[in-house]
């Protein structure tokens, strides 16, 4: 009795694993993009807007919500993140447009002062807006959903490089964490997530 | 200064409970230590506290924040969770000095739970030379598969999951395999050329793994870049040192626990060929019970 019971136990242990195995890659995905529904908290922030004044996540209740971390001086993946989500933006409708905010958070506080946020998000469409805050506002935030960012030491023109998150997190109306976009996401594959969560929510 | 001091010393993500956790056992240590006072203790007591500190430095200090947003740093951090930290613990041996040091009713807690037989057969399980191995290599696997990796990087839960299944199964790992007692001793103390079959067995996977990662011409874990690095690093840089820390001191371990068995080995076959000699040295089969 002694002997068989590790040798049962063994097979209800190579059941288990082999139906986790199983369970784990069942199920095809709905959406290009990574699905992070309840795996990341709501959006929740205290920031400063392009206009100076003091918001949070609440203010954009009721909207579909395209968060993304970066600084007006980057030199490729921040201009080029928001041309993707623009060109992405513009084969939607009207109506459907007005339903999505685009956040564009500047980790880059020293440089990106209300002004600068608003010629930077306005070279894009009205539906961006230019957010940014204290050092512990913005490293909040940033925790809260597992990114993190640094600076590179100023060259002789005090110019410096800012490490950040390279990816759009997108939230439902109330704020439920839905999706997150890596740069590979064809705008076409972005503008088909966009549109099938807007179809859901409504 | 002190400030930077503090900075570092302070949990990127306290986890109060874990905190607790390895206060209590080295508070239980030190009284262990200090009632038996035992010159033979030394050596094992400095294992032991590099072992419980390197766990604690990766788990609940800012090495931590780097360890999230550093792929490298990562590989790191679980080179001491599942091989350096719990292969110093186990080497240290350290039940018997817990025992005396921890309160009656804990040690005998501990003691009557080990016995219950769910416990005690899942215990049995878990260190079967075909389970051990397959937990092993197979966690490794597990939580490096990039769509795996990728969520556990991201989920706060998963993370801890993560890094606290590698702490556990390291544990279990290296206390069956540095085992000083005689083989047959209890069900789980197999004989040291089985053991040394599975540290070998054990080594090839993680070689292939590692060297994978190392030699891929391409990004394997874009999560790194979704998150942001801790400091500028090209990211093929980052993912090389991180493939290469998984390949060769994770490999090496394997050979440094064999030459460990070896001695042991050694040890016991003397001490059998003249048995006027009481066998005490290295065995201490009084001192082991399987938690």
């Amino acid at each position: 009795m002694n002997h068989r019971l590790p040798r049962r136990l063994f097979v209800v242990f190579a059941l288990a694993a082999t139906a986790l195995l199983a369970a784990c890659s069942g199920g095809e995905p709905e959406y290009n993009a990574h699905d992070i529904e309840g795996v990341m908290p709501d959006l929740a922030f205290n920031l400063t807007d392009e206009n100076g004044n003091a918001v949070e996540a609440d203010d954009y209740d009721g909207r579909l919500k395209l968060l993304f971390f970066g600084y007006t001086n980057c030199p490729d993946i921040c201009p080029a993140t928001m041309a993707r989500i623009r060109a992405a933006l513009g084969g939607l409708d009207d109506t459907t447009r007005e339903n999505i905010d685009v956040l564009f958070v500047s980790v880059d506080p020293e440089r990106d002062d209300p002004e600068r946020l608003a010629q930077f998000t306005s070279s894009f469409g009205p539906r961006f807006a230019g957010l940014t805050g204290s050092q512990e506002q913005l490293q909040t935030l940033s925790k809260r959903y597992r990114v993190t960012y640094g600076y590179g030491e100023p060259n002789d023109n005090g110019f410096y490089l800012v490490s950040h998150s390279s990816a759009i997190f997108v939230f439902g109306p109330e704020g439920k964490a839905r999706l997150l976009v890596n740069q590979e996401q064809s705008v076409d594959a972005l503008r088909a997530d966009l549109k099938k969560l807007l179809e859901r929510v409504d | 200064m002190a400030a930077e001091i503090a900075r570092w010393l302070t949990p990127w993500e306290p986890l109060y409970w874990l905190i607790a956790l390895f206060a209590i056992v080295a508070a239980c240590y030190v009284r262990g230590l200090a009632r038996r006072r035992r010159a033979r203790d030394v050596l094992p007591a400095i294992a032991f506290f590099v072992g419980l500190a390197s766990m604690y430095t990766v788990m609940q200090t800012h090495v931590d924040y780097y360890a999230q947003y550093m792929f490298f740093i990562h590989r790191a951090q679980h080179l001491i969770l599942h091989h350096l930290g719990p292969f110093l613990i186990a080497l240290s041996m350290p039940t018997a000095v817990l025992a005396a040091g921890a309160p009656l009713w804990l040690s005998r807690g501990m003691r009557g739970l080990g016995a219950l037989p769910p416990v005690a057969g899942l215990y049995r399980v878990l260190q079967h030379p075909v389970i051990s191995a397959a937990l092993f290599v197979g966690l490794i696997y597990f939580w490096l598969w990039p769509s795996v990796h990728f969520t556990a990087m991201l989920s706060a839960r998963d993370y801890w999951l993560m890094n606290l299944s590698m702490a556990v199964d390291g544990l279990l790992f290296w206390w069956f395999m540095l085992d000083p007692r005689r083989p047959g001793a209890t069900p789980t103390t197999y004989s040291i050329g089985l053991r040394i079959i599975v540290l070998w067995a054990v080594m090839p996977p993680q070689i292939a793994i590692g060297a994978y990662i190392a030699l891929a011409p391409d990004t394997v874990y874009d999560v790194y870049a979704v998150c942001g690095r801790a400091f500028p690093i090209s990211p093929i840089v980052d993912q090389q040192l991180g493939g290469l820390i998984t390949w060769i001191p994770a490999a090496m371990m394997s050979v440094v626990a064999t030459l460990i068995l070896l001695r042991l080995g050694f040890v016991h076959d003397r001490s059998t060929a003249s048995p006027t000699e009481p066998a005490v040295t290295a065995s201490r089969p009084d001192e082991r019970q399987t938690v």
